[in-house]
């Protein structure tokens, strides 16, 4: 009987031959992820017996979620991280600015096909678009893997998702993303592993994958994956010779060898059949990720701020699909900008997208989460209307019980933000 | 043995953000006092407020969806909450607050029965609970579950485990 990629990625890692769902596992992570609250679980890691960190080549810590550090209190949490990861020799350390978790690790080559990645962080699916396992935890577990590099985890049921056809000019994954919520539930997939296969794959880009799997998060997956192919594989070689040229071949030859793919035959939970040809831009309204209407139900909604970033869709192609709607136009409700990564940043300047973004008016801000979380850098006032590009729109989500979060793909997010209201990009184009 | 409970019955689908704000997440960390006054504060400001040591949360389905922050789980301890009872959680919640030794309970049905300011007796060992003149049976944790939320959590059992 064959196997699902989770199944055989987990029965791998635990020595097993074979394993079923329900079945808990001892897992022994190849990468084990923090950011900004790395501060908390190293105090968590110091009430335990062990003095170092077991396997401290596997952690990877990231500053992210409050970059540049707002107030005295979060650049004193950054400086105690710091400490830490001097003290105990961690290699895979990113600094204010380099970008997203999820992001930077895929393209420094943190993580690839076929490894198993923890997180205390709920995004941590993200990594599956390039075949890799990746599930969030608790900051108690990860200072746990801190200690003693394994951690108990439940074979997960999977979710088959067959894509086919393509998705048409102007829809991008986030709205196929948020119609697979919207059709399924915020608890769609709880527990489950997302796993995507079919023709449609193919058809998707690097970028487009990304915010698919990062967005199962939304839908209560415990992982997503789609299996590496000559996209994936052209894609990680590109950024390996970019961010790792010492070791990049060396690099390579390691995910191929780990790459793992799912038996045709194996049996899942459940059995989804989409076309992307049938898919739209859609909205998701306040106050959940499943309350979603087509654009042009919404039309005409006030926005007060617009906001395009996230590691859900702060990428070099939503930058560019934002830039190519504001080219030329003036915004009418504020846009804030805010690239994944800093090389995300660096490719935009070169593209020219940021100049377009800039001219429209847009503000530009520091590679990390921005605002997403309602720490700083962008929160909403009250009684305000934002559409943004990131993956929640939970009430107070972004800092304020009283303000309302649409979730959109960026180029209706951009579109909105030169309209001053919810509007479709076609709409503005017909209009120009 | 039984115990009794005072219920906050809440719906479906309780997010992680409006149980402890984002904004918070890298201010209010280890806290006790300021854990608590957080506790739902964009779900139900009556909750901090009242919150009684020994009160459990009624709720319904995919209850702790959004973010990893443990807080969510941190700040009803700190409310002295004795254990949320839910159609179902978010995974990721489920684990927290086994790994911080808050008792999270599976029980289908629960939510229709309950009401806030209600009464509920909880039964562990038998798997029962009891409210509004009916009774309901939940599926017992696994022994080893059942062994860290006894501990206080996964960092007090592994420091049990090691003696110290």
């Amino acid at each position: 009987m064959g196997a699902t990629f989770s199944e055989k990625v987990l029965a791998r890692n635990a020595d097993r031959a074979q394993v079923q769902p329900g079945e808990v596992l001892d897992i022994t992570p190849d990468v084990v992820l923090s950011h900004d609250n790395s501060a908390a679980i190293a105090r968590l890691f110091r009430q335990l017996p062990q003095a170092s960190v077991r396997f401290p080549e596997r952690l990877a810590i990231t500053l992210d979620h409050a970059v540049p550090p707002p107030t005295p209190q979060h650049a004193q949490n950054h400086a105690e991280i710091r400490r830490f990861v001097a003290e105990q020799g961690i290699p895979h350390f990113f600094e204010m600015g380099r970008g997203i978790c999820h992001q930077v690790h895929c393209e420094e080559g943190v993580v690839g096909p076929g490894m198993i990645l923890l997180g205390a962080d709920s995004h941590s699916p993200h990594c599956g678009w390039l075949g890799a396992f990746g599930a969030g935890v608790g900051r108690s577990e990860i200072a746990a893997l801190w200690a003693t590099g394994e951690l108990w985890l439940r074979v997960p049921e999977t979710l088959r998702i067959t894509l086919s056809g393509q998705l048409a000019p102007g829809v991008m994954s986030k709205d196929l993303a948020l119609q697979l919520i919207a059709r399924l539930g915020a608890d769609g997939a709880n527990y489950m592993a997302v796993e995507f296969d079919g023709p449609g794959v193919a058809t998707l880009s690097p970028d487009m994958r990304a915010a698919l799997a990062n967005m199962m998060a939304e839908m209560g997956a415990k992982n997503a994956f789609i299996a590496p192919d000559e996209v994936t594989w052209r894609w990680l070689e590109t950024q390996l010779r970019r961010n790792r040229a010492c070791d990049w071949q060396e690099r390579l030859s390691f995910f191929r060898e780990r790459a793992l793919t799912p038996d045709q035959d194996a049996p899942c939970a459940r059995q989804l059949d989409v076309a992307l040809d049938g898919i739209e831009a859609i909205v998701a309204c306040p106050h959940r990720v499943d309350n979603a209407q087509p654009v042009s139900a919404l039309a005409g909604t006030r926005v007060d701020m617009a906001f395009i970033g996230t590691c859900t869709n702060g990428r070099l192609e939503d930058l560019a699909a934002a830039a190519e709607v504001v080219r030329g136009r003036r915004l009418r409700a504020r846009l804030l900008v805010i690239p994944a990564s800093s090389q995300v940043l660096a490719d935009a300047l070169d593209a020219g997208h940021l100049a377009d973004l800039i001219e429209a008016g847009a503000s530009i801000g520091t590679p990390g989460c921005g605002p997403c979380m309602g720490v700083h850098a962008g929160v909403l006032a009250p009684g305000e209307v934002c559409i943004s590009s990131a993956n929640r729109n939970f009430r107070g989500r972004m800092g304020q019980r009283d303000a309302e979060i649409y979730l959109a793909n960026p180029a209706v997010v951009a579109a909105s933000a030169v309209a001053g209201e919810i509007v479709h990009p076609a709409h503005l184009l017909a209009e120009a | 043995m039984r115990s009794r409970h005072r219920v906050w019955a809440y719906s479906d689908h309780v997010n992680t953000d409006v149980i402890f704000p984002g904004k918070y997440t890298y201010s209010v960390q280890h806290d006790s006092a300021a854990l608590a006054r957080h506790a739902l504060e964009d779900l139900d400001p009556d909750f901090a407020r009242a919150v009684q040591p020994g009160d459990v949360i009624v709720a319904g389905r995919n209850w702790g969806n959004g973010s990893s922050r443990e807080q969510a789980v941190t700040c009803l301890l700190a409310c002295g909450l004795y254990a949320v009872i839910a159609e179902s959680f978010a995974r990721i919640y489920f684990r927290n607050a086994i790994n911080n030794g808050l008792l999270a309970l599976t029980c289908p049905g629960v939510s229709a029965l309950a009401q806030n300011g209600s009464e509920l007796s909880l039964d562990l060992d038998a798997g029962e609970l009891e409210m509004g003149g009916e009774t309901l049976r939940f599926a017992l944790l696994p022994p080893s579950v059942r062994h860290i939320v006894a501990a206080g959590g996964l960092i007090a059992s592994l420091r049990a485990a090691r003696g110290c």
